[in-house]
């Protein structure tokens, strides 16, 4: 079942269409915590399950045993109503013990969950209203870069990754690899990622955040560090200038029109911070928070009328032409 | 007497419906036509567009036009300039005196078109709608209007009374001591 | 016509029956006609009035539940839009909440305890009167707003910032803070009446040990809308000022505070669940030994039970808040506290499995909620238990495992019993039976319905689909469950449609029921059916708990009231010894008149600060009338 799963993650992966899909689900866990989590839940599932069972059990015996016949209330003799209430003590006492159980083995689990060495990578990560901007730190300034709704991760290391509210409350929840918590303005929040093994990861804010609540998706694409490594170093370069003409004059309409007040592309002008970084744009899987795939069609779409893809967002509709939205979207499908 | 009820229940419905109705996207034809404006010759004051009229003036009495026109404000860098209203290289719109008057139609030449002495033009940055909801937030800056809707307030430090403080000021009657 | 008659100003002292019939009926009876219907304190007209509007919000709230589910039934649906949808749930969860749940459940309190514990009106019957008049005010409110687009869209929790000043333009969170205060007072006044009811104003001999459980249950529910409403008033009040005055108590850059919102909402919030539900199972207490033919098994486990819910369900409401990253140490307080609360929840099963254990149960259609109650809440119980751990609801907060948990728990544990209450007690309230025909295809339907909806939606949650998402993307896998779960919801709505149909129905056409049809052992029972103004003609004794058990042929009772004007028997506390006389109140236009100034205040205010100063002054001017004396006999005493 789970090597299926893998398998069409890979697949998904090889068709580059992975980039809209991937794994958003408590029970399929490819982290330490999830798994933890996992094995909680399936513990007290059934546990629960049982004792679900046993009262709908007590109540059909109830219901079906037989009995004396007669519509007349009856007083209930004492010594009936003495082996009632041994039967009821014993199943509070069952009651007790159980919840105790249960207790404590949540409390276990709770920290295992924090015992989590912290070390390595460390991400900051801000929720807005609809997209989520991750910021890669480093001792050294000139190694901390921006990207948007797309963390990548090294396998097999500690991920933190702190939680820093801006606008109104987000919650960070990637079901596959932990379990989630919320960005709270005003206050600092953090989280330790850790995947098992290779694959990508959807997670989705979990916190009611206003109009596109429901399309604030980002990817946690957990790769072999030595790729990882790769791509951070890729990412920390700034943009290429634009080869073919076409994409050169997207790059002149994306600084001439009001692209740049909130965009930044490092390597040209444009420096705004409302918006997600576009410097590597084209790298990421998905654009407009995970509900596009990353094409230039795509990019064109979102550009040309981001209201009609996403109603409500804060991306505004910037008066093009024709001729400019095609230049603009080879630009930005220029950007790996 | 009779007829009366229901129509002045049709109007509230109009009305409140028109306060609070959030338009994510008008539709093309609509947005040329919100273009359509006939600023007087010396392009102080004017004729805003039939279809701005049919509409029942949108932007200015609804709470999210200009809430959006806040954010196009400080996303447009008007700031740069008028800093929140005090003004700076260019100049401050609290105060009530502008040079080319409080009407909205003058607002809206001058965001589009830009005027001499350094206001730019925003013609090729923002559509119509978005022209129309920045000058209706400018205007509230200014408080010419009772303003019958507010703009939201911004949870930062706060450097003046918020905007949806209730009923806005009465408009200034005397021109600041400089 | 030996006994002597009565003359004005006498009091009853073994009058004949016709004579004092028709005096107490000249002395309480509420005028007929549009005036009587605009003044009247009667606690059972008034309570039957708060339970219909309340049914009325149902099926409103039911018509957007399944517009909703129209919405999710396929991926990236447009049904509704993002902006509409928002305000769909969000007012679905506040009417549901706060104009349908907590009030009906008042209303039945409402209506019956005073039945129940043998006495003539509620305490305080013109605030009564005033409560209902607010709530509708109230609920109107709501919906006026949505009709007109004004609905509040920031969720039923409205959780600060996005309905702060910043993020909501507009009126519409402050509509959602506004109905509030509306709902609350209204709640506030019932608490306050109940609880006074039931400890000065029980039957002579009715001891604490021999009060009806639902009546246990509505009083400890009084007290916790007392504790915890207050909360929530304070909490939109101070919404309502940032959003209005532009105050800071929700701004953290000027030193106010995010979370502080939400601990105020769910130390209101989550003792919110138990005022729903704790009269829910008072209502199961005292119909199953009907059903069971037998009194309830644990009398005293049952009554200490429901007290222990009451006061552990304050010390939960951080299990809202697990993954706001608060110290875990704190955390692990309240999953022990949370996962306590289900010993005396279990208590109570165990004693009602008892019962009917060792009964012989009559299969009638309350039995059969009662069933499909004990089926549904347990397992809500017990996802409720799971998401009591920490590292569990982690995973699950806010997602449909959750809208799952709390549809079992709501739906199952208290509208179920509700249903089961409706046709048990409909026969009192009109005096006619419910089709039992009719009342076997509403428990099915509803019943299948229900699990058919919710059950599936566990597994979703657990797929990662998250809470308040107005669509998903169709590569997410969501689709087929949601297709299934809006389907199976059309059966739900089509069982509650059944029941609105029956109800509606019987009130004309159904079989007319005597005094005790089910041949119940409560005082309610005792009295005609529907119950004359007065209630009793004369207040009965109660010499055990089941005293129409116990009194098979015709029950003691006290003599000795005026009978020209209104007069109750006022006993003391624990053993409802008889203390007074007491006189109580005549109907008044004043209680309608005060509930329209105070709503024209409430929703002005939400403009103009000023509201409050200008409109206080009608208020003030409506109370002086309300109080002012006006020479009525009952003023004298």
């Amino acid at each position: 079942m789970r090597a299926g799963r893998r398998l069409a993650i890979g697949v998904g992966l090889g068709l580059g269409l992975g980039g809209c899909s991937g794994s958003q689900s408590a029970l399929d866990a490819h982290g330490a915590q999830a798994s933890a989590l996992r094995d909680l839940m399936g513990l007290f599932t059934v546990v629960c399950g049982t004792v679900w069972l046993l009262v709908l059990l007590a109540l059909a015996v109830a219901v079906w045993r037989r009995r004396a016949s007669g519509r007349e209330p009856a007083e209930p003799g004492a010594t009936s109503e003495r082996r009632l209430g041994i039967v009821v003590g014993v199943a509070v006492a069952l009651t007790v013990l159980t919840i105790t159980g249960l207790t404590f083995a949540s409390y276990r689990t709770t920290r295992g969950l924090t015992g989590i060495a912290d070390e390595g990578v460390t991400i900051r990560l801000r929720g807005y209203q609809w997209w989520w901007e991750a910021t890669y730190q480093d001792q050294a300034p000139e190694r901390v870069f921006r990207t948007a709704n797309e963390l990548r991760i090294p396998v097999g290391r500690p991920v933190r990754v702190e939680l820093a509210g801006v606008d109104v409350i987000h919650s960070f929840w990637v079901p596959s690899l932990a379990g989630k918590q919320d960005i709270i303005p005003g206050r600092q929040n953090e989280i330790t990622l850790k995947a098992e093994r290779p694959g990508i990861y959807r997670g989705q804010c979990a916190e009611f955040c206003g109009l596109q609540h429901a399309h604030m998706a980002f990817l946690v694409i957990a790769e072999l560090p030595e790729n990882y490594e790769a791509w951070r170093s890729a990412q920390l370069r700034a943009a290429e200038p634009p080869a073919d003409p076409e994409a050169a004059r997207g790059r002149d309409v994306f600084l001439a029109k009001s692209c740049k007040a909130c965009h930044a592309i490092r390597g040209t002008p444009a420096g705004g911070v409302l918006g997600p970084d576009l410097t590597h744009v084209a790298s990421r899987e998905t654009i407009a928070a995970g509900l596009l795939p990353t094409t230039r069609g795509s990019l064109a779409a979102w550009v040309a009328d981001p209201q009609t893809v996403k109603p409500g967002s804060k991306m505004p509709l910037v008066p093009l032409d024709a001729d400019e939205l095609r230049a603009v979207s080879a630009y930005l499908a220029s950007l790996k | 007497m009779r007829a009366l009820a229901p129509a002045v229940l049709a109007a509230l419905a109009f009305a409140g419906c028109q306060r609070e109705t959030r338009d994510f996207r008008t539709d093309p034809p609509v947005l040329a036509a919100l273009d359509d404006v006939a600023p007087l010759p010396n392009r102080i004051g004017g004729a805003p567009p039939d279809v701005y009229v049919a509409l029942g003036q949108p932007y200015q009495a609804n709470a999210y036009a200009l809430s959006e026109g806040k954010r196009l404000y400080d996303g447009m860098n008007c700031k740069g300039c008028h800093a929140d209203g005090g003004g700076g290289t260019g100049p401050a719109l609290l105060d009530g005196w502008w040079r080319y008057g409080p009407d909205i139609v003058s607002l809206y030449v001058t965001l589009r078109d830009g005027r001499p002495r350094g206001m730019p033009s925003y013609a090729d940055k923002l559509n119509s709608e978005q022209l129309w909801q920045v000058a209706a937030y400018v205007q509230t800056i200014g408080s010419y209007r009772a303003a019958t809707a507010a703009t939201s307030r911004n949870d930062q430090m706060q450097s003046r009374p918020s905007e949806n403080r209730g009923p806005a000021r009465a408009p200034l009657t005397e021109p600041p001591s400089r | 016509m030996s006994a002597p008659a009565i003359l004005p100003g006498e009091l009853d002292r073994g009058a004949e029956r016709a004579i004092l019939h028709r005096q107490l009926e000249r002395t309480w009876a509420t005028p007929a006609g549009f005036w009587g219907a605009l003044t009247t304190v009667d606690h059972k007209t008034i309570g039957l009035r708060y339970i219909v509007t309340a049914f009325g919000f149902l099926a409103l709230g039911g018509v957007l539940a399944l517009a909703m589910r129209w919405q999710l039934a396929r991926p990236e649906s447009r049904v509704l839009s993002a902006d509409l949808y928002n305000q769909a749930f969000t007012v679905h969860g506040a009417n549901m909440m706060f104009l349908f749940a907590v009030p009906v459940m008042e209303a039945m309190a409402v209506y019956l305890v005073p039945l129940m514990i043998g006495t003539r009106n509620i305490a305080f019957p013109r605030l009564n009167a005033f409560s209902y008049w607010i709530y509708l005010f109230g609920g109107i409110l709501l919906w006026a707003a949505f009709a007109l687009q004004i609905g509040p869209d920031v969720g039923w929790f409205a959780y600060v910032p996005l309905s702060g000043p910043q993020y909501s333009s507009g009126k519409r969170a402050d509509i959602w803070a506004q109905m509030i205060t509306f709902t609350e007072i209204a709640a506030l006044a019932i608490a306050v009446e109940i609880v006074v009811t039931v400890f000065k104003q029980r039957a002579p001999g009715m001891s604490l040990d021999r009060i009806p459980l639902f009546v246990w249950g509505a009083l400890v529910t009084s007290f916790l809308v007392m504790l915890a409403m207050p909360a929530i008033m304070i909490a939109s009040t101070s919404l309502i000022l940032d959003r209005l005055v532009g105050t800071h108590f929700f701004n953290p850059t000027e030193g106010g505070d995010v979370l502080l919102w939400q601990h105020l909402f769910w130390f209101f919030g989550h003792p919110e669940v138990y005022i729903i539900f704790l009269p829910a199972t008072g209502m199961v207490s005292s119909m199953l030994p009907t059903f069971a033919r037998r009194p309830v098994f644990g009398y005293l486990p049952l009554v200490l039970s429901i007290v222990a819910i009451g006061i552990l369900s304050f010390g939960l409401w951080v299990h809202h808040m697990f993954t706001t990253g608060l110290p875990r140490l704190g955390e692990s307080f309240f999953t022990a506290s949370s996962m306590a609360i289900a010993v005396p929840a279990g208590v109570q099963i165990f004693c009602w499995l008892a019962t009917l254990w060792d009964g012989r149960p009559v299969w009638r259609t309350p039995l059969l909620f009662i069933a499909a109650f004990i089926v549904t809440f347990v397992l809500g119980g017990l996802t409720g238990v799971m998401v009591a751990s920490v590292p569990l609801d982690l995973q699950v907060h806010d997602t449909y495992f959750v809208v799952a948990h709390f549809h079992y728990v709501l739906i199952g544990g208290a509208v179920f019993p509700l249903l089961g209450a409706i046709y048990y007690w409909y026969p009192k309230m009109t005096g006619r039976m419910l089709s039992e025909r009719l009342g076997r295809w509403v428990v099915g339907l509803i019943f299948v319905g229900f699990h058919l909806t919710f059950f599936p939606m566990h597994f979703l949650g657990l797929q990662g689909m998250p809470r308040r998402v107005y669509t998903y993307q169709p590569e997410m896998g969501w689709g087929a469950a949601n297709l299934f779960v809006s389907l199976s919801s059309i059966l739900l709505a089509a069982g509650f449609a059944l029941f609105f149909l029956d109800v509606i129905r019987s009130a004309r056409r159904g079989p007319v029921a005597g005094d005790n049809p089910w041949d119940a052992s409560t005082l309610e029972w005792a009295t005609t059916s529907p119950p004359p103004p007065y209630n009793f003609a004369r207040i009965p004794v109660v010499t055990s708990a089941n005293p129409l058990w116990s009194e098979r042929e015709a029950l003691p009772v006290v003599t000795g009231l005026r009978v020209d004007r209104r007069e109750i028997v006022i006993s003391s506390v624990s053993d409802a010894t008889p203390q007074a006389r007491e006189s109580s109140p005549r109907d008044s236009i004043w209680p309608l008149v005060t509930a329209v100034a105070a709503s024209v205040m409430l929703i002005a205010s939400i403009f103009t600060p000023w509201a409050v100063v200008w409109g206080a002054i009608p208020v003030a001017a409506a109370l002086i009338g309300w109080f002012w004396p006006k020479g009525l006999p009952e003023d004298e005493a």
